[in-house]
């Protein structure tokens, strides 16, 4: 039934760890300034940041293809860059403009993209899972081989329709990765305060639905988990777990004083197991790119994110009528 | 380049907070992640980290200053050998924050505020004269309504417990999975919540799926997803992503089955917008609204009800027979006292309707048969008509869809009103399981009566 931790990892071009660099780093300096602006009084509400966990979703959407499906909780805006969504229109939803994904009406919480197949951003915890396997349904109906990559935090993973969720996914045989995004924390609850499950992706097992764990402060890791599993949607054989293994370096949201771990902890994940300086490495050392070559990539980005910045800072607020709008088809 | 820090806002309310201590000095290099300042918040003491690298050029806000305001510079960071620019010349600092506050108060009031206008009331046939008509239970008209909306759509497709091979647990799917097979009509295991929310992803994903529920008791189980997740997309979305589906199964009081399974939800759903909520009285609008309802692009709620579902009824024998939401009927013109009624309120609204006209009262009595969208032209225009106006529910009385109603005709035709408008509903009890009681927890057709004769005073 269930398969062990994963150890494989793939092979990768220089070009593609390069563009995993790239994908990373634009999350990250796009969260960094997320909170920027949240300092500033520019985002208001609440901002739930990736940072730290930028090799989950870089090392997923890898391995999808066009047609793909993707949703997920409120800490959304790293799956939004990673499945190619304009920095642009995500940081312009967070200052609540015109120009954001929802036109200003949805936040950091609610964006949705339907050309990226992209399908939330949902702000109540655990029900993006159902509606994940909802969306696999729908392709399983309509005869097609695509998947669908269904994101939740360890703190969803408590969540009673989870298992509704998993009971009928398995029992239907719908293609959808459920991908348990084990950052350790439940916003201030660590995991071993909310359950005496030894691992969340064996609970698949009561249901028939093999898995994983994945180390998820390795892209490459990621990766290969990754395609195991959407071989394995995609061969109509039904739901898969990854529960990837991450960590947030900030806190819950904005205004989370984290005192729930200690500073130590979290300069130890960032000091020995960042990802982003893990590819790094791998780069340098493999000497598929020089220090120069990286210092213009973080120049490239830095203008990418700057330039969302100044988008969603020029980008009116909805004009009033927007009240109106939208609320029947 | 100098750059400015300035005090940060570290949540969703804070306006200013106190500067508590400095963890670096000038003269430190820090690194985008350092902690550089501890800063008391209303709600806590947070750490606040540098976001850019670079040397402390410059503090400019002392530890333990009380009442910083969010923004102000608090010290000034430079780079690597650079000097700290000269008071008053201007480092570099990102623009102040627009107004976010929108314009309150200048926003367009909702319609229900607006001067009266004269109503507009449709008052043109369901079908056309001289249809050729039918018999036919509320039962038979439902699945008559999914079979056709079936085969002329494959996207459409029923889920739920027991609507497969059960039949339905009040065989209303009956027939259906000879005709369409298991792809599309889908038996569930018991659980609302998760089949609910796959109907939504469903939905979102390009289908049209009809989600049963066995009553519409067990859908408060369901209820996060049908308002958070199916209701809220479209608006959360900026218009991208619209959710086409349709909820339905029995709702209300059937007989002797008690608190947990006799609640009716009319009320509730139609209080959210970006719903529809249908709930038909007649067998011919069971099929024409569930037909509408079914290629609608909106969530629909539609709320049948167990006793009426073996009630005949004509209906028309069309191709394609639809009924349009926001459309009342009006099953009986009078002159003295509108009733207003919806659903199996419409037994108790007719029967009395009957009884009064022996007494020489006419009373005129609407079927809303959509409560969201709410046909108010009709009522307003009927009340205009006979200036009293009773309501007739069986949900709990307060916050009802009559209170709603009640509120529409003061504002709109409160110079037309000769009595106080009258909101019958179930009694404000969990539903008795002893017959008697349960009688008594009811709307009772005596009542309607009673409730006319007050406000015709007669």
């Amino acid at each position: 039934m269930a398969t062990r931790k994963s150890t494989s990892k793939s092979n990768v071009s220089a070009e593609e760890l390069l563009s995993y660099y790239r994908d990373m780093l634009l999350i990250r300096r796009f969260e960094e300034k997320a909170g920027q602006l949240y300092g500033m009084g520019l985002i208001g509400g609440f901002c739930h940041l990736y940072i730290g966990q930028e090799a989950v979703v870089v090392g997923l959407e890898a391995t999808a293809k066009e047609g793909d499906k993707r949703i997920t909780s409120y800490r959304d805006h790293g799956h939004m860059l990673a499945c190619g969504m304009d920095p642009k229109g995500v940081m312009a939803e967070l200052t609540g403009r015109e120009g954001g994904y929802s036109k200003g009406k949805g936040g950091s919480m609610h964006m949705f993209s339907k050309e990226k197949h992209f399908y939330g951003g949902h702000g109540i915890v655990g029900a993006q899972v159902p509606l994940g396997a909802g969306l696999a349904f729908s392709d399983k109906y309509k005869g097609n081989d695509n998947v669908t990559f269904t994101y939740f935090g360890d703190g969803a993973a408590n969540q009673g329709q989870v298992y509704e969720t998993y009971n009928m996914a398995m029992l239907w045989d719908l293609p959808v990765i459920f991908v348990i995004e084990n950052n350790k924390y439940a916003m201030g609850t660590s995991v071993q305060r909310a359950t005496k499950s030894p691992s969340l992706w064996e609970r698949g097992a009561a249901y028939g639905i093999k898995g994983e764990e994945v180390d998820g402060m390795d892209v490459l890791a990621v990766k290969a988990a990754g395609e195991k599993a959407v071989a394995h949607c995609r061969a109509g054989k039904g739901p898969y777990i990854l529960e990837v293994m991450t960590y947030r370096y900030r806190g819950h949201s904005m205004s989370d004083p984290a005192k729930y771990r200690t500073r130590d902890e979290v300069q130890k994940m960032r000091a020995e197991r960042d990802a982003i300086e893990h590819v790094r490495d791998l780069l340098l050392q493999g000497k598929h790119a020089t220090e120069d070559d990286l210092k213009t990539i973080d120049k490239d980005i830095k203008a990418v994110v700057n330039e969302a910045a100044e988008f969603s800072k020029e980008s009116p607020e909805p004009a009033l009528e927007e009240l109106w709008t939208d609320i029947y088809a | 380049m100098a750059t400015e820090v300035l005090m940060p806002a570290l949540s969703p309310t804070m306006e200013e907070g106190t500067l508590a201590k400095w963890l670096v000095k000038e003269g430190d290099t820090v690194a985008s992640g350092d902690i550089i300042a501890e800063i008391e918040t209303d709600k806590a003491t947070m750490e606040f980290e540098a976001v850019d690298e670079g040397v402390i050029g410059k503090i400019l806000v002392a530890a333990g200053t009380e009442g910083v305001k969010v923004n102000t510079p608090i010290a000034i960071l430079v780079a690597e050998g650079e000097d700290v620019p000269a008071e008053g010349a201007k480092a570099e600092t990102a623009p102040a924050p627009a107004a976010l506050s929108g314009e309150e108060g200048k926003t367009a009031a909702p319609a229900a505020a607006s001067a009266p206008a004269a109503p507009k009331v449709d008052t043109s046939p369901d079908w056309p004269e001289g249809t050729a008509m039918k018999t036919q239970t509320v039962r038979e008209a439902l699945r008559d309504a999914m079979a056709e909306e079936m085969r002329s759509t494959d996207e459409v497709f029923v889920m739920g417990e027991e609507v497969a091979e059960y039949q339905g647990a009040y065989k209303i799917t009956q027939g259906l999975l000879d005709e369409f097979g298991a792809r599309r009509v889908i038996d569930t295991p018991i659980t609302e919540h998760g089949f609910a929310g796959i109907g939504v992803g469903a939905a979102f994903g390009g289908l049209r799926p009809i989600v049963e529920f066995m009553t519409f008791n067990f859908a408060m189980q369901a209820i996060d997803h049908i308002i958070n997740s199916a209701a809220k997309t479209l608006y959360m979305s900026g218009g991208q992503m619209g959710c086409p589906i349709v909820f339905r199964g029995p709702n209300g009081a059937a007989a002797r089955v008690g608190a947990q399974h006799s609640q009716c939800y009319a009320a509730w759903y139609s209080q959210i917008p970006g719903l529809k909520v249908v709930m038909p009285y007649s067998a011919a609008d069971a099929k024409g609204l569930l037909k509408t309802a079914i290629r609608d692009p909106n969530p629909v709620i539609f709320l049948e009800n167990e006793i009426l579902y073996g009630r005949s009824f004509e209906v028309p024998v069309l191709d394609d027979f639809t009924v349009p939401f926001g459309k009342a009927k009006i099953w009986r013109e009078g002159s003295d006292v509108t009733i207003v009624s919806f659903g199996i309120g419409m037994t108790y609204a007719l029967d009395a309707a009957e009884r009064l006209a022996k007494d020489g009262i006419e009373a005129e009595v609407i079927d809303l048969r959509t409560i969201r969208p709410m046909d108010t032209d009709a009522i307003l225009a009927s009340v205009m008509k006979t200036n009293r106006l009773i309501t007739v529910e069986e949900g709990f009385p307060q916050g009802s869809v009559g209170n709603y109603i009640t509120s529409v005709v003061m504002q709109q035709a409160f110079d037309y009103l000769d009595a106080p408008v009258i909101n019958l509903a179930g009694k404000d009890v969990p539903m008795p399981y002893a017959a008697n009681l349960e009688k008594l927890a009811l709307v009772t057709t005596d009542e309607v009566v009673e409730a006319a004769r007050k406000v015709t005073y007669r």
